[in-house]
């Protein structure tokens, strides 16, 4: 965009402006099927707004590079609303068209300022067309990335609930580990059963892996770290449920196990557990 | 939830001197506080700030005082922070060794490189006798 | 000159660490543990660290200096709340605080040094 050319738009949406709202709000609400979700004074605030910050940032700037920082504001307001859409489910065409849908109202407004000037007509239209396309996709890729952040929390969110700490006695905390165990998923499962034990003051932690198919090198390390780690804070860990296949894997990768106690099975590791806090349980006599 | 920008690096950068135990204070602080702001979780800072204190203190004490040089990065919609530590001392003679030395109890060096790399995502190091020592170290925020 | 406070309780002492120590308190920390063990003829000492969100290689050695210096005046040392977030860090470091006794908190510390001295 040339030093002169860059007052053409931004003069333009500026004397225009409530006509160009006008326009804008009712091509929004025809590609926008769900607009009962949206109150019409967000719209018309949230558009004004946009509309009122793309005009500084082409007075400022001169040029249409979203990325400089004359546009953080028109960013953020996009952000924001984008965000605000992915997270109560709308799809990224309808967040999209909130500023494709300018496009129409736009060129209307040059067609009219350019009547007699072809050459102009053109260039400007071509302006407004990056600018519109350049705001559009960004609104899109941010969207995007919003619905990669709700996805993601609901995966912690089912991760937590899948994999639960339980409080099996006074001074012991069973974690039965269910499922293919990745490294992230690990990481994460391990730094809660850590917040747990200092949470709950447990001098043993059970780790029970009687649910897992299969253990790689990268999961047989972290199990090994959180041991450690919970030794260095002052609790014991248990590995139990170790599988046979399992057994051979974690010995073909070298991985040291003789520092940790494991057991069979959840039950044994339980009674060690009781044993180590000095604990025992008995039989009541049988009735007479 | 705001976003900053698209594929641009923003470096904010700042500088700081490592020549008292006062400025390793001052470097444990001003690392946590960049690593609160990339958004790192809890652990991840835990790690770049005791990196950042063990390769502090290698300037400190072998390289004869220095100064870190700290950005905060932002790569394809990833934040992350990068702490490069330099000093004009003797140089390491032999890295590899240097990486692979465990630490020492009692007074020796222990210099705790292999340590830092450990903790940190990436690792650079630029160092020979009589040449002073560059450690370059960065901590990405997950995606 | 400022330093970190020793309590006694009973033939326990007791040191809370609360702030990112500079070297020359960590030293005058260790000298006035070491002092105190003998005056107060000591046989447990526990630190608790559970405020501190970061130890390094520094902060681990100084460590184990207390708990080799305690040692040779016949004293236990435990270590207690050390904070997750530490611990991982620690592990990945390679630090492994020899010769250290640790526990969860200052209560099983305490339980642990007085079944020790029995």
């Amino acid at each position: 965009m040339k030093a002169n050319e860059k007052s053409g738009l931004a003069g333009i949406l500026r004397a225009h402006e409530a006509e160009i709202l006008e326009e804008w709000q009712k091509e929004q609400s025809a590609g926008q099927p769900r607009r009962d979700q949206l109150n019409d004074a967000e719209i018309r605030a949230a558009s004004r707004e946009f509309l009122g910050g793309v005009v500084e940032a082409l007075n400022a700037s001169g040029a249409v590079d979203m990325r400089s920082d004359a546009w953080s504001k028109v960013r953020d307001l996009l952000a924001e609303l984008s965000a605000s859409r992915a997270r109560q489910g709308f799809s990224p065409t309808e967040t999209a068209t909130f500023v494709f849908s300018l496009k129409r109202p736009l060129f209307g407004l040059l067609r009219k300022e350019f009547a007699n000037d072809a050459q102009k007509l053109g260039d400007e239209t071509w302006n407004a067309t990056i600018l519109i396309d350049q705001l559009g996709l960004f609104t899109a890729e941010t969207f995007q990335k919003t619905r990669e952040q709700v996805i993601s929390r609901q995966q912690r969110e089912l991760l937590e609930l899948s994999t639960p700490v339980v409080a099996l006695w006074d001074d012991i905390l069973a974690l039965p580990l269910i499922g293919t165990l990745d490294s992230g998923r690990t990481q994460v499962v391990m730094e809660s059963l850590l917040e747990r034990v200092v949470e709950t003051g447990a001098s043993i932690a059970i780790i029970d892996i009687t649910g897992v198919p299969t253990v790689d090198t990268l999961v047989a390390q972290h199990l090994m770290k959180t041991v450690a780690a919970a030794r260095l804070m002052g609790a014991d860990c248990i590995i139990s449920g170790i599988r046979p296949q399992i057994a051979q894997t974690i010995v073909h990768l070298g991985v040291d196990l003789s520092a940790v106690t494991t057991k069979a099975s959840l039950a044994d590791a339980f009674a060690v557990a009781l044993d180590r806090v000095g604990a025992r349980i008995v039989k009541n006599a049988a009735p007479a | 939830m705001r976003e900053a920008a698209l594929n641009v690096a923003i470096p904010a950068v700042t500088e700081q001197p490592i020549r008292s135990s006062e400025d390793m204070v001052r470097l444990r602080q001003m690392v946590r506080d960049r690593a609160i702001s990339a958004g790192l979780s809890l652990v991840d800072q835990t790690k770049i700030v005791t990196a950042a204190s063990e390769l502090g203190r290698n300037t400190l004490i072998y390289g004869g005082g220095g100064k870190v040089i700290a950005t905060s990065l932002e790569h394809g919609g990833r934040r992350g922070i990068r702490l490069e530590f330099c000093d004009e001392g003797p140089g390491i003679p032999d890295i590899p060794k240097a990486l692979s030395d465990g630490f020492t109890t009692g007074s020796g060096l222990g210099l705790g490189l292999g340590g830092a790399k450990r903790l940190s995502d990436e690792f650079h190091i630029d160092s020979a006798p009589g040449k002073g020592t560059r450690v370059v170290i960065v901590k990405w925020r997950p995606r | 000159m400022e330093r970190i406070p020793i309590l006694r309780m009973g033939r326990q002492l007791l040191v809370t660490i609360q702030v990112d120590m500079h070297d020359q308190l960590a030293l005058t920390l260790q000298d006035d543990l070491t002092r105190r063990i003998v005056a107060d003829k000591a046989k447990g000492v526990l630190i608790d660290i559970s405020s501190l969100d970061v130890v390094d290689s520094f902060i681990g050695r100084m460590i184990s200096n207390i708990a080799a210096m305690s040692r040779v005046l016949d004293a236990k040392t435990v270590v207690v709340g050390m904070r997750p977030a530490v611990a991982i860090t620690l592990v990945e470091l390679g630090l492994n605080l020899e010769g250290v006794r640790t526990a969860l908190n200052v209560e099983k510390g305490m339980a642990l040094l007085q079944e020790a001295d029995r």
